[in-house]
């Protein structure tokens, strides 16, 4: 603790500028003292005696001369048994407890404590007295929810310490020490099962990062089968207004194949996160058997709160899934949308004054969008136990053009684009990502060549719907009509995913494969058909009854009798089995 | 103790700089011109320099005219003597009431805990088909009507005004045209609505800084109203003007543009407004329908593209209809299941139906030869667009279904229609 303390001398919007009287250092937290009210704020510029401050509440009512403390600390979140399941607004502070005391409104200066300090936990001694240990390693641990939260020596500890005293097992809670550390000169080190972690620093306490090589399955067919995603992996989705980002985040905050979700409403409406508060509770985790909400953490900083917090938010989220990594656990971050977090830099860029880069960013909005993605990554642990941290963020482009500053940035960093396409969405065709724009950089569910050769139909299938367009349907030949077909069945009854279905919804792996061998039969298969209306009547009734499958439940009696249904439709027309498609499928099989 | 000072620094555009002491943020002021007297808001303070954004604007201030503060920010009175009344942006009776200075609550307050929310579950029925059938209006639900200058947007507001199932409205005017304001005040006169109306309006002709006060003023009464346990309609008329309105005093104090010369903050400021749509679980509402021109009907252009990603939905008001296309209700799914067991089928059918209409007379502006098929829905299309989407048809929407059944029955033989076999022997009119 430092004891800087200062008088503020200016205030536009939510920059405020302080006269200190001691050391300040840059990003450290700042409270500006409001008679009975302290509003937090966080120190970004230095000049002389002069600091500029944002502070994360709305200013009214500070004047010249009003006082100001330094804490000495960084921004920090705190961490510890208990952030599972709950609700925090973009400081930490949680929402459903604040509004037990203030009621339907967020009353500004009002901070409570992240982690429930009376909750006890059934803690287990690891560690044993005279242990050596260092930051991360595990001392004890306590049940939470389904996992096994481990309580570790504080990331800040540097150096080694020795275990002086360690509690028997027993119920504590977080106030309460548990071990006591010593280090070489015979300093002692209270621990309790809670410490702080400043948001802006990554934490670093593994042995290596490995390359990110393991498919995240999001039981999205599109995603999984065409544009994976890899566990440690990073990815976007930038789309326009009403083309289903948020719909989509949601879907996979449901299924994805991870441990642990945490959600960053960042900037974008409260009516969607509600949505989400209440509806995770009542749905079961097919993993664990419990309700969602219990591996799951919202940080909610929703369009209206305060802007300077809105920029701290996706941190605090990023700094918890961190932390849940250390245990070895794969946590998913979605942050919905990382363009309202540039937008709430740029308006602080703004008020600092500094040049503007393109459409007013500040110049380093790349390498800050840049730092954030390099967050994620799966690394091997001291212990020999892998963790992952994957993000996956949404863009928010002006216009839906991605030919802006925030798309791109992120394009450059990201290893998966999920482009959504603005058509797609209008023809009710969801998820709307845009096959032929995105991309991704990951290993699969499926062999990259078998999701080329599958892709290679979608383009042809392009071209020539493109071509259609001009020379109408007189004239273009029948083969490549029946290409056109093929690539709007696979379209149809394999990249569109219905999320309101339950059956449909989410898609096993087991099933994703088993549906892409029927798919990879259908283009691969050349049909007899008399003219382009029959072979198109045709292709209706073939996606109708796929469309049907997609709806029956994987592995009972109706499934298999409509899928032995489809295949002899099909051989009814099949005059032959393209060579590439034949070795794919045995494979398959 | 008001303190007075008698010597204004500079005058930039509406802004006027004073050196002052012991001055708060945000804090309103008193500037004594030779053509009255005129609010100002501390917007900025730098040492003993304190900037003040005058509400009627900077013409004609001399540096020696005197500004005294008042100690307080903007406020606003707020009891039942408001119902019935007009006020300007600033709170000054437009009309020759009274003024009310009892009761004074602050504007702009805090955003509400999302925790405290819950998930909308009522329609509002307005008697207009497009909304009630096919995006239905939901309490606590923020819409914007996207339309080009010159459709009748005012008149659709005025409509829903009196015809929506509320207990109160709330009408903000930003730069309205004077016929406008009277269109207005008339309209609501003769429909019976004015003894639940607010109005707050700024004419075009008011000085632009008032025209920012109008939403904060407009939604901090219908808050009042609204933990009262009133349900709110406020009706903002137009949020286009209001964001220029920003753009031009951002410009003013040489703010860094982002967009167009939009000040980067255009979302969060669009945003804290638009937010403050809510349903208090265990009290009342407040519903926001909020007007945006589109500036040569490009939904790219920064107002509405910003607008789009706050609200939920659009109505999109083009050639005098509202358009199926473009249009959406992103809340209709919480309700539109619980009116009438056809309600959904009917909403979707009848849409796709309309597409293949829209696709036909593509084909036909084209000289294709026209089938049975496509002369049976140029037949459908004329009649859906007369009796369905036209803005005089005014019926609840259990009439508004029955007469889409009539529409189908018209046109089509039931299993052209690709609507559930079950829905068509319930709902299928007989024919005589």
């Amino acid at each position: 603790m430092t004891t800087t303390k200062g008088s503020v001398t200016g205030v536009n919007g939510n920059m405020v500028t302080v006269r200190v009287d001691g050391t300040v250092s840059m990003n450290e937290v700042a409270f500006i003292v409001l008679g009975d009210k302290r509003l937090k704020a966080e120190v970004i510029r230095v000049r002389g005696d002069l600091v500029q401050t944002q502070v994360f509440e709305m200013t009214k009512g500070i004047k010249v001369g009003t006082p100001a403390e330094f804490s000495g600390e960084m921004l920090a979140v705190e961490l510890g048994p208990g952030l599972l399941g709950k609700i925090f607004d973009g400081l930490q502070n949680p929402l459903p407890e604040v509004a037990e005391k203030t009621g339907f409104f967020l009353e500004p200066g009002v901070y409570l404590d992240a982690l429930p300090k009376d909750t006890t936990w059934s803690w287990t001694p690891v560690a044993k007295i005279g242990d050596q240990v260092e930051r991360a390693d595990t001392l004890g641990t306590v049940p939470e929810g389904a996992f096994v939260h481990q309580v570790m020596v504080p990331f800040g500890l540097l150096g080694s310490y020795t275990v002086k005293s360690i509690k028997p097992s027993g119920m504590y809670t977080i106030r309460e020490e548990v071990a006591v550390l010593e280090d070489a000169d015979g300093a002692s080190y209270p621990l309790t099962m809670m410490f702080e972690w400043p948001v802006k620093r990554a934490i670093d306490c593994y042995a290596e990062r490995l390359r990110p090589v393991e498919p995240m399955v999001t039981k999205n067919r599109i995603i999984d089968t065409f544009f994976p995603v890899a566990k440690g992996g990073t990815y976007c989705i930038p789309g326009p207004f009403g083309a289903g980002k948020t719909v989509l985040q949601q879907v996979t905050s449901r299924n994805a194949d991870v441990d642990i979700v945490i959600i960053a409403a960042c900037g974008e409406r409260a009516g969607e996160v509600v949505e989400t508060l209440k509806e995770f509770p009542e749905l079961i985790d097919p993993r664990t058997g419990k309700s969602l909400m219990e591996r799951t953490i919202i940080v909610c900083n929703t369009s209206s709160m305060p802007v300077a917090a809105r920029e701290a938010s996706v941190y605090t989220a990023v700094t918890m899934a961190e932390y849940y990594r250390q245990m070895g656990l794969d946590v998913l971050l979605l942050a919905d949308s990382t363009s309202r977090w540039a937008q709430a830099m740029r308006e602080m860029s703004g008020r600092l004054e500094e040049i503007p880069g393109e459409e007013a960013f500040p110049a380093y909005l790349e390498s800050v969008i840049a730092g954030f993605y390099e967050r994620a990554g799966i690394v091997r642990l001291k212990d020999g136990n892998k963790g992952s941290v994957t993000i996956g963020g949404t863009v928010s482009p002006a216009g839906g053009n991605f030919e802006e500053p925030v798309t791109q940035a992120t394009l450059k960093v990201v290893g998966a684009f999920h482009g959504l396409s603005r058509e797609r969405s209008d023809a009710r065709k969801y998820p709307a990502i845009h096959p032929l724009d995105s991309w991704s950089k990951y290993q699969g569910i499926m062999d990259p060549a078998w999701v080329g050769w599958a892709h290679w139909y979608l383009e042809r299938g392009s071209e020539v719907g493109q071509m259609m367009k001009v020379v109408g349907e007189e004239g273009t030949s029948l083969d490549d009509y029946v290409i056109y077909l093929k690539s709007e069945f696979l379209d149809a009854t394999y990249l569109q995913q219905n999320s309101f279905d339950p059956v449909d919804a989410s898609v096993s792996p087991e099933r994703q494969e088993f549906v892409f061998g029927r798919a990879v039969r259908v283009l691969g298969t050349s049909f007899d058909f008399k003219d382009k209306e029959a072979a198109r009547g045709w292709f209706n009734r073939l996606r109708q009854m796929s469309l049907d499958i997609n709806g029956i439940e994987w592995g009972c009696d109706a499934f298999t009798e409509a899928d032995e249904g489809f295949l002899s439709f099909m051989a009814e027309r099949a005059t032959g089995l393209d060579q590439k498609a034949a070795l794919i499928l045995e494979s398959l099989e | 103790m008001k303190k007075v000072y008698s010597r204004i620094e500079s005058i930039t555009g509406n802004v006027i700089t004073v050196k002052a002491s012991d001055i708060t943020y945000g804090e309103l002021a008193e500037v004594n011109t030779r053509f009255g007297v005129s609010l100002a808001e501390v917007i900025r303070l730098d040492n003993e320099m304190v900037s003040l954004q005058v509400f009627a604007g900077g013409r004609g201030i001399s540096n020696g005219d005197e500004v005294m503060f008042l100690g307080h920010p903007m406020l606003v009175s707020f009891s039942d003597a408001l119902k019935g009344r007009i006020f300007t942006g600033s709170g000054e009776p437009r009309d020759k009431g009274p003024a009310l200075h009892d009761n004074l609550i602050p504007i702009g307050g805090p955003s509400v805990n999302p925790v405290k929310r819950i998930i909308p579950r009522e329609m509002i029925r307005t008697g207009i088909p497009m909304i009630d059938v096919f995006n239905t209006l939901v309490k606590s639900q923020k819409l914007p009507i996207f339309s080009v200058s010159g459709e009748p947007y005012n008149q659709l507001l005025a409509r829903i005004a009196m015809q929506a199932e509320v207990d109160l409205i709330v009408l903000g005017g930003m730069g309205l045209k004077y016929d406008d304001y009277l269109f207005f005040k008339d309209a609501l006169e003769e429909g019976g609505a004015l003894q639940k109306t607010v109005m707050f309006v700024h004419t075009a002709a008011d000085p632009v800084v008032e025209c920012l006060m109008v939403p904060d003023i407009s939604l901090a009464v219908a808050e009042k109203f609204a933990l009262k346990g009133l349900n709110v309609l406020v009706l903002l008329t137009d949020m286009t003007n209001f964001a220029d309105a920003l753009k031009e005093i951002a410009i003013t104090q040489e703010q860094v543009p982002s967009n167009r010369g939009y000040p980067g903050d255009l979302y969060s400021q669009l945003a804290s407004r638009y937010e403050k749509a809510v349903d208090f679980s265990d009290s009342g509402s407040i519903t926001t329908l909020a007007v945006t021109t589109m500036p040569g009907d490009d939904v790219t252009h920064p107002v509405p593209d910003n607008t789009g990603y706050i609200t939920e939905g659009q109505f999109y008001l083009k050639g005098g209809r509202i358009e199926p296309f473009g249009s959406l209700s992103r809340l209709k799914q919480q309700v539109n299941g619980k009116t009438r067991a056809d309600h959904r089928s009917i909403m979707d059918g009848m849409i796709k139906l309309f597409a293949a209409y829209r696709d036909t007379l593509e084909k036909k502006s084209m000289g294709f030869q026209m089938s049975t098929w496509d002369k049976k829905l140029l037949k459908y299309g004329e009649l859906f667009e007369r009796e369905m989407m036209d803005l005089s048809v005014n019926i609840p929407l259990e009439k508004a279904l029955d007469k889409g059944w009539e529409i189908l029955a018209n046109c089509f033989e039931p299993q052209e229609t690709g609507l559930q076999s079950k829905l068509i022997e319930q709902f299928w009119p007989q024919k005589a």
